[in-house]
């Protein structure tokens, strides 16, 4: 059974960030949303309300940064750089200010539909000059965030989890590198954020039905070692699937694209995520069922690279967690 | 639409069925029944004038996104009428306030109480943040703050057409902490876009009450220096909010500051003041507590919600 992690955020950036003077909290109306409610009350000296107004943070954050200060920015990730791209360019990317952005509620993690769902949030920052990008995975991971941020000479976007999080790993993040899940010689699975549970999910089930996986989680997506991926790829026969919270576009399905293509890696390769989509409402098992980012559409993908079926179906896979509705681990309203 | 009901007897059904949704589901969008009762049902009731509604009463399943694949889209624009030229048209402007908008079209006839059930359900339409699909929605505002700009870019362009139906929006307080409503009132006084709104002012958001979020001071001055026409009304006197809509605002937007309090007509989410933007009981003692108080405020029967 998985352990659960209740909150992993609230107590990991409190730890990090109460009694260092240059590290700021700010928060846009999303206090307790984010898990910084407890670390607000604390320490009333460290925290920032700015109101919902995220236009006017971006910035300010930028004029903080020119002051000496760290600030760990918070809000729905959507709102940190839908509206607010310009500020984001402007204040904080080109002149690298040491801001962290802290984007909750990832890609198809609300409920919220539309408005609420960075799905193409990577996309977007990989295309920024300066920007570094990481993405929690699991509780470890999200414990470890704010130090690997915070080791950053420039501003860094990190899609954080919140609530109940699953403990997959036993070590922190080492921003640049790779976790390399297991070691098979037959197909290359990529994922990174909560896709990687999924592809776990699907792991005895393949390996019933033959296959060898080589699985890759990956928490730093930008800067990226091009090398580490390449000699993955050399180390299996048939091909790369990758899966991902987000659009097929310019996230980590595009980065291997881009890595293959380089380096003239002419092996297959098959791309899991929103397909050219945006997405609605709905609990997370049932959008990622929707639109094709759970356990079930990785051995699809993987029967579709190999060119045969093998026959799994949902009962074959390891059981998905699910959450419990009232948990008092979930945030208030969103 | 003839009106069966009186408007009292419409903003206490919403609080009656938001409340019963609430305690079944442990928690919701409570308050903003308490504070935009009176201000919904007006605006159904009586203000807007609307045609027939054009979809099911019963809401259809989530039919797909907006995409060159999906030719039969559309919105949930039709609860509210056909889009003619002499009627009228509703944004809600912060799309959480969807459970309360919701409840409003089922008390005016214009949508079936299974609608509320759909609510937040996988598959459904009937989304907890109101998506341009769901019921009564014409377009996504669950990023607060664009409301007021779509409305008033509706308006001139129907001023232009030679439209006689009038543009209304419902907003929240929250959104005057974002730059953009001020840029929208900005180019309402510049182009003389006569556009209409309705602001619930519960002084309250996400963290709080908003004096401790961020400040925003005496809002129907600064509206009135943007260029709008801005009256300032107690929310919960249905006679205050008609005297105000009749006010002449002309070449002007007229902004209409609804001053209501988040635990009217259920006053034991008083507790709970001033983090009342979501509730969600804490525990099962209180869920009971607020059950057989609010029940009794409301003039119903506790809810059953074990069933
Ligand atoms: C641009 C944007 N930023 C943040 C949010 C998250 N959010 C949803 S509701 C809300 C509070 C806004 O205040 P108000 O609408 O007055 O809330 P209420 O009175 O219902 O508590 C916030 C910050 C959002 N939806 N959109
Ligand atoms: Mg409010």
């Amino acid at each position: 059974m998985v352990e659960m992690v209740s909150r992993p955020y609230a107590s990991a950036f409190e730890k990090f960030a109460a009694g260092n003077p240059d590290i700021l909290c700010l928060s846009a109306d999303l206090t307790s949303s984010c898990e910084i409610d407890g670390f607000r009350d604390r320490h009333p000296e460290q925290f920032v309300s700015m109101g919902m107004a995220e236009q006017n943070m971006m910035s300010f954050a930028g004029g903080l940064g020119l002051a000496g200060f760290r600030p760990f920015i918070h809000t729905f990730g959507v709102f940190m750089y839908r509206r607010p791209y310009d500020q984001l360019m402007a204040s904080i990317a080109y002149p690298r200010r040491k801001v962290r952005l802290m984007g909750f509620l990832p890609g198809v993690t609300t409920p919220g539909g539309m408005t609420h769902q960075s799905i193409e949030d990577i996309s977007v920052m990989r295309s920024i000059p300066n920007m570094t990008i990481l993405e929690t995975g699991d509780a470890t991971e999200v414990e470890s965030i704010c130090e690997a941020a915070d080791s950053i000479d420039g501003p860094v976007w990190c899609r954080v989890l919140r609530g109940s999080v699953p403990r997959l790993f036993d070590t922190p993040i080492k921003v640049g590198e790779m976790r390399e899940l297991s070691s098979g010689d037959d197909v290359l699975v990529v994922t990174s954020g909560i896709c990687t549970e999924e592809a776990m999910r699907a792991r005895s089930a393949l390996k019933e039905a033959g296959l060898s996986i080589r699985h890759l989680h990956l928490h730093t997506i930008k800067p990226f070692d091009a090398k580490a991926l390449l000699d993955h790829i050399g180390s299996v026969k048939h091909g790369v699937i990758t899966l991902e919270n987000h659009v097929t576009e310019g996230g980590i399905g595009s980065l291997v694209a881009e890595t293959m293509a380089d380096a003239g890696v002419g092996k297959r390769l098959i791309r899991l995520g929103l397909k050219d989509t945006y997405a609605h409402g709905g609990s997370r098992p049932y959008l990622m069922r929707y639109y094709g980012l759970d356990a079930l559409a990785l051995v699809r993908g993987t029967e579709e690279l190999m060119g045969q079926s093998f026959g799994i179906s949902e009962d074959d896979l390891d059981d998905a967690r699910i959450d419990d509705v009232h948990s008092l681990v979930k945030a208030e309203a969103l | 639409m003839k009106n069966e009901k009186t408007t009292e007897e419409i903003a206490l059904g919403i609080r009656r069925r938001v409340f019963e949704h609430s305690m079944r589901n442990n928690g919701g969008y409570l308050s903003q029944a308490c504070s935009a009762g009176e201000q919904l049902a007006w605006l159904y009731n009586e203000a807007l004038n609307l045609g027939q509604p054009t979809l099911p009463m019963i809401p259809k399943p989530f039919e797909g996104v907006p995409s060159p694949d999906n030719p039969d889209y559309h919105t949930g624009a039709g609860y509210n009428g056909p889009a003619s030229p002499d009627y009228d048209r509703l944004f809600i402007a912060p799309a959480h306030y969807a459970l309360v908008a919701y409840a409003t079209l089922i008390e005016v006839g214009r949508m079936a109480p299974e609608g509320l059930e759909m609510f937040n359900k996988d598959g459904s339409s009937v989304e907890m943040i109101g998506a341009e699909h769901s019921p009564g929605m014409e377009v996504h505002n669950g990023t607060l703050g664009i409301g007021l700009s779509t409305a008033a870019g509706l308006a001139y362009g129907r001023k232009l057409r030679g439209d006689t139906g009038k543009t209304w929006v419902f907003m929240s307080d929250g959104e005057v902490q974002e730059g953009q409503t001020w840029e929208a009132v900005q180019a309402c006084a510049f182009h003389n876009v006569e556009v209409k709104a309705i602001m619930d002012v519960n002084d309250q958001q996400c963290d709080g009450a908003m004096d401790s979020v961020m400040e925003v001071g005496d809002i129907r001055t600064k509206f009135i220096n943007f260029g709008a026409h801005c009256v300032e009304v107690d929310g919960h006197d249905l006679d205050a909010i008609r005297q105000a809509s009749e006010e002449k605002h002309e070449g002007k937007p007229l902004i209409i500051l609804a001053r209501t309090n988040p635990f009217h007509a259920m006053s034991i989410l008083e507790e709970r003041f001033p983090r009342l933007h979501y509730v969600r009981f804490k525990s099962e003692d209180e869920r009971a507590r607020m059950n057989v108080s609010i029940a009794k405020d409301l003039g119903v029967d506790p809810v059953d919600y074990a069933h």
